[in-house]
């Protein structure tokens, strides 16, 4: 990782463990950089959907996924500054087990001038049964001197 | 000639259709975690998510975080889909709405694939939504739900999905 794609790697994690929803689903940002994000999340009472289960709900399972996908696309080396969700498609292919961990990995596989394409998956302690997969667009944002250079 | 049976009071209409609605949206703590609430006009139900900081996605703009958004749309779907399958057993007296407990209720629907669509950024303050169910098979249903803020007119997001419906008795 060469220091450009390191600084971007560290204002991304700054501003990823400053998000407040984030943080009061209690992510953990893994992993970062070069377009690619990995983002954990607790098992807990609270975020439980389906109380006969225990199971959580898809809701925070789509949470982690689009914090997990606005990461990876901040962390990309063309990306600017910060990014928005277009749309996000989830599709739950198993429960998550109760009192597991839940961890995303997403990627920006591709990126144009406006748009950047996500795909993601998460997986509890198993992980080769994916809990969950998705796809989706996030805009790319440009530093303009007009806003001070927020996005 | 029989006389016709006198009309039900109302309120023990409502308060059963208020029962029901609490025992299911007490059931699950994601909803108390977010902060949805529901409002109830007949069968039809407007989901409220009073706004709180915590639910902020970029604390520069600020606005709502997107999957703070996408769960809420979510909990939307299954609250109508989970009302809808209630009513009938409800209404016709197979359940009783004062003893429906987390034991008693049934099983939830289960998303099987959600879409959202994020139309503009959500802004710090209360979001409603209402749920459209277009599709209800026994196995499969299809949900379309719309958010809004201030003009309901005006929606900032929208979302689709499919659910699996519980086995049902009989």
């Amino acid at each position: 990782m060469d220091q450009t794609s390191a600084d971007k790697a560290r204002i991304a994690r700054q501003f990823i463990e400053a998000i407040p929803f984030s943080r009061a689903l209690q992510m953990r940002l893994e992993e970062i950089g070069e377009g690619v994000a990995v983002i954990s999340m607790p098992w807990s009472e609270m975020i439980v959907g389906d109380p006969t289960l225990s199971v959580v709900h898809g809701g925070a399972v789509s949470a982690l996924m689009d914090t997990c996908g606005g990461a990876a696309v901040m962390s990309h080396p063309q990306a600017l500054a910060g990014t928005a969700t277009i749309d996000l498609r989830i599709d739950y292919m198993r429960a998550a087990t109760s009192g597991q961990r839940i961890t995303a990995r997403a990627e920006c596989y591709h990126l144009t001038r406006s748009v950047a394409f996500v795909r993601a998956e998460a997986w509890d302690e198993d992980r080769t049964r994916p809990v969950a997969a998705a796809t989706g667009a996030f805009t790319v944002e440009r530093i303009t001197p007009r806003d001070g250079g927020r996005s | 000639m029989r006389s016709p049976r006198p009309p039900e009071p109302v309120a023990l209409i409502k308060q059963r259709r208020d029962s029901t609605l609490a025992a299911l949206v007490g059931a699950v703590p994601y909803i108390g975690f977010l902060g949805v609430t529901f409002d109830r006009r007949g069968d039809e139900l407007t989901a409220v998510l009073g706004y709180d900081d915590k639910l902020i996605g970029n604390p520069l703009v600020p606005a709502l975080h997107g999957g703070a958004i996408a769960s809420f749309l979510e909990v939307t779907a299954i609250m109508e889909l989970s009302f809808n399958m209630l009513w009938d057993d409800v209404e016709q007296g197979r359940i009783d709405a004062e003893n429906l407990g987390a034991a008693t209720l049934p099983r939830l629907p289960k998303t099987i694939d959600f879409t959202v669509d994020y139309l503009r950024s959500g802004l710090p303050r209360d979001a409603y939504a209402r749920a459209r169910v277009n599709r209800q098979g026994r196995r499969y249903a299809s949900v379309h739900v719309e958010a809004w803020q201030d003009h309901r007119q005006k929606l900032f997001a929208q979302a689709t999905g499919h659910f699996l419906m519980p086995p049902r008795d009989g």
